[in-house]
């Protein structure tokens, strides 16, 4: 019974170990990543709800394919990823060690025949004053080497970067320092999201899952700006915050330029920009209306969505308007509207006035012509805020990784033997990576080896 | 002259060096393939002029920047990674048949951002205005370039094996006694890989720092961080699998063809299939 449950035992724990396994986790991870990258994730629009079956959107709810990053059966592939890593680590870690600390100072008849690279010298001196003359030799063109007197042989070991061997190690530790990060900044950081009106202020933001999150301070936005380069393509999103503390703004956190890619922080908490739009509430518009035949235009003063009707029983209505019309009509700049305009009897007609086109406005064909002369709404800026105290644990992560990769792969283990009998002594070597760097050295020091005389 | 007139000097000396290369496999004159990795050497120096200057002109136009913005310019650059990575691997290694799996790639994507694309140099949008991109781009493409590197050394090696597999008389001779022996092929793929590992992990690092300092977030599943990492997780296994026995060879080069497939998607297929997803509304940014 015993035996039977250290067999069991033994056996998850070679399960957990195995190279077979990580092997699976990566290409799983990598095969069911992509489910997320097809389907939509999060708030899922209801266009893509219409498009699948009801009972194809029930299986994917119930598996978490509209969140499958945060879904339980891939965060279990990443928890049995991190045992997978940590086991593996557990058990080959102390055989590193002992090969690092205790180094094979005699070269067996296996490991001798094994090595590709060898180079035999004869000699008529002493064995004694042989061995000497190359310990000398290896320190000054390799390592200092030790000196183990083994079966009537003398075998000089010397190496170099041993503890480069940890390198693989420093990597996969950096995995898990990454995760670290993560979950730090999934436990105490905080995402959200903020619409500010220009020359309004706000104390709170609104969280991911909708509540209202107070800031402890209060960000005032003094102006919103978009700047277009000639193609019509946005050049600059330009956000002016001042931070107020009690009202009073904060030295060094007045007129604060925010843009894309040059965020403002305060109190560790980050505001990016990242949308704009018009505030809705209170902005009016002002809608021109003049005879073909000539006379004074008549202005009016309407609210988005609002229908108004003329004298002769045409009504219209302003379905949106832009301060930039640009980037929905090329060829275009300034302010517009979208206008909805029915003629007594006739079909409703959509078409898009101009402020500083007035001449396009009158080319249409029609007895009224309509104007737009701008509005008074403001805009608001809609700014995204975190705040992630595990981010420097992730870049600690980043940088362990890099290291690690850099040893792992560019630095090897360089390891070499002089094996000295009566008579005669053999060279070895051998290199945990990058054979064709090592053999290049390798034939350079045995060249000098062969021209010894002893 | 103008950079874009280079830039067609460049997709031309490719073709010539290309069909050298073919001409090499055909006749197995050495100076042809010494010809044949001269030019592409050729094509490189003529690229890297093109790239200086269109980086030159954009200046002059008022709306400097470092030619990296666009799929155009993007395509342009993966192509120069590729040759440089190709050169270093050609003088470091000597099998200049490997130019005749490369050299393609390079020709390929010079042949169709000149033919299909809008050449023209465009201001930056405000999300890219940012030293980060240069950073970003230059790891990112150096990395999928060293994969292509060995997708063609894989190709290669599953050339050759399928050939001396159907007949298995000792010397298959013929074309294949041109490719360097398997295992040297095999040597060669996890080589590139061991470049472009490093690079790709650089590359996502440094996209992640962009995205937290642009946006506050280092990961947010998008489509294209998500297939970078589907990507690096595929190398990690070919990594992996040299480790286990009977993972090398014919295994590995399949992995090594599937990862490039995986770049190739991550880096187009993901802008051409997924974006219909990712449709930012008019008002963002
Ligand atoms: C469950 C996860 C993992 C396990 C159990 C694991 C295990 C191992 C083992 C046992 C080795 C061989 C060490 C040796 O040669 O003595 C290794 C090598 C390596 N691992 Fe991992 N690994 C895992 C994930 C990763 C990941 C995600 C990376 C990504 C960076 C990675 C990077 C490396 C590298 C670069 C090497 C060296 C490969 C080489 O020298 O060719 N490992 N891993």
């Amino acid at each position: 019974m015993a035996t039977n449950e250290r067999s069991f035992i033994n056996t998850v724990w070679d399960f957990f170990c195995s190279l077979k396994l990580t092997l699976f986790l990566l290409i799983s991870l990598a095969l069911t990543s992509i489910i997320g990258t097809v389907l939509p994730q999060g708030a899922v629009p209801p266009e893509y709800i219409a498009s699948i079956s009801p009972t194809k959107f029930q299986i994917y709810t119930k598996l978490g394919f509209f969140d499958m990053y945060h879904s339980w059966w891939f965060i279990a592939l990443l928890y049995v990823f991190s045992l997978n890593l940590v086991s593996c680590s557990i058990k080959r870690l102390p055989h590193v060690f002992k090969f690092i600390s205790e180094p094979t100072l005699v070269l067996g008849e296996g490991l001798r025949n094994s090595f590709s690279l060898k180079k035999e010298l004869s000699f008529s001196g002493s064995a004694e004053k042989a061995k000497e003359r190359l310990a000398e030799f290896l320190r000054k063109e390799f390592s200092t080497p030790v000196i183990t007197e083994h079966n009537g042989e003398f075998h000089l070991f010397a190496q170099k970067t041993a503890w480069c061997r940890l390198g693989v190690y420093v990597v996969h530790f950096s995995i898990l320092v990454i995760f670290v990060g993560a979950i730090i900044g999934s436990l105490y950081g905080f995402k959200g999201y903020v619409n500010i009106v220009e020359g309004t202020g706000a104390s709170a933001f609104q969280g991911r899952n909708g509540q209202q999150i107070p800031l402890g301070f209060e960000v005032f936005c003094e102006k919103f700006n978009v700047e277009f380069y000639a193609s019509g393509a946005p050049k600059e999103f330009r956000s002016t915050l001042t931070v107020l503390e009690n009202g009073k703004p904060v030295p060094g956190y007045s007129r604060v330029k925010v843009i894309v890619n040059e965020p403002m922080t305060y109190k560790g908490i980050t505001f990016y920009q990242s949308s704009y739009g018009r505030a809705s509430e209170g902005g009016e518009h002002y809608v021109t209306v003049a005879q073909r035949g000539g006379g004074t235009p008549e202005k009016y003063t309407v609210r988005e969505g609002v229908t108004v009707t003329l004298k002769d029983g045409t009504s219209f209505r302003l379905l949106e308007a832009t301060d930039e019309v640009r980037q929905f009509a090329p060829g275009f700049s300034g302010p517009a509207a979208r206008m909805e305009v029915t003629r007594k009897g006739a079909a409703p007609q959509i078409f898009i006035v101009f402020k500083d086109f007035p001449e396009v406005n009158a080319q249409r064909g029609d007895a009224l012509i309509f104007g737009y002369e701008g509005s008074n709404a403001k805009q608001y800026t809609g700014l995204q805020v975190a705040n992630d105290p595990g981010v420097w644990v992730v870049w600690l992560g980043c940088t362990l990784m890099v290291v690690g990769i850099g040893i792992a792969f560019f630095m090897s283990h360089k390891r070499m033997w002089v094996v000295v009998s009566k008579g005669h002594a053999r060279l070895y070597g051998n290199a945990s990576k990058n054979q064709a760097a090592f053999q290049m050295q390798f034939e350079d020091i045995s060249e000098k080896f062969q021209e010894i005389k002893i | 002259m103008t950079s874009s007139m280079l830039f067609n000097v460049t997709t031309f000396t490719y073709l010539i060096s290309m069909i050298i290369f073919f001409a090499f496999l055909a006749s197995k004159n050495k100076s042809l393939g010494l010809a044949g990795s001269f030019v592409a050497y050729a094509g490189l120096a003529v690229q890297t002029v093109a790239i200086a200057l269109r980086w030159k002109e954009s200046y002059d136009m008022g709306v400097g920047h470092a030619p990296m913005s666009n799929l155009y310019e993007s395509i342009v650059f993966f192509t120069w990674t590729i040759i440089l990575i190709f050169a270093y691997i050609d003088i470091r290694y000597k099998y200049r048949v490997v130019g005749a799996f490369v050299v393609p790639f390079a020709l390929l994507g010079m042949a169709w951002a000149q033919l299909g694309m809008n050449t023209g140099i465009e201001p930056l949008v405000p999300a890219l205005q940012s030293n980060w991109l240069l950073y970003h781009v230059i790891t990112c493409f150096l990395g999928y370039a060293a994969f292509a590197v060995a997708c063609g050394i894989s190709t290669m090696y599953l050339i050759k094996t399928a050939v001396e597999g159907t007949n298995s008389s000792a010397s298959a001779g013929g074309l294949m006694s041109m490719f360097p022996p398997l295992k040297v092929l095999d040597d060669l793929n996890y080589r590139a890989i061991m470049i472009g590992f490093p690079l790709l992990t650089l590359g996502i690092i440094t996209g992640a720092a962009w995205a937290n300092y642009a946006w506050g977030t280092y990961w947010s599943w998008d489509p294209k961080e998500t297939w970078s990492l589907i990507v690096w997780f595929v190398y990690a296994a070919f990594l992996h699998a040299r480790i286990t026995k009977g993972w090398v060879g014919k295994r590995a080069a399949w992995l090594s063809v599937i990862g490039f497939a995986a770049t190739i998607f991550c880096y187009l297929g993901v802008n051409l299939f997924l974006s219909g997803l990712h449709s930012y509304g008019s008002s963002k940014m």
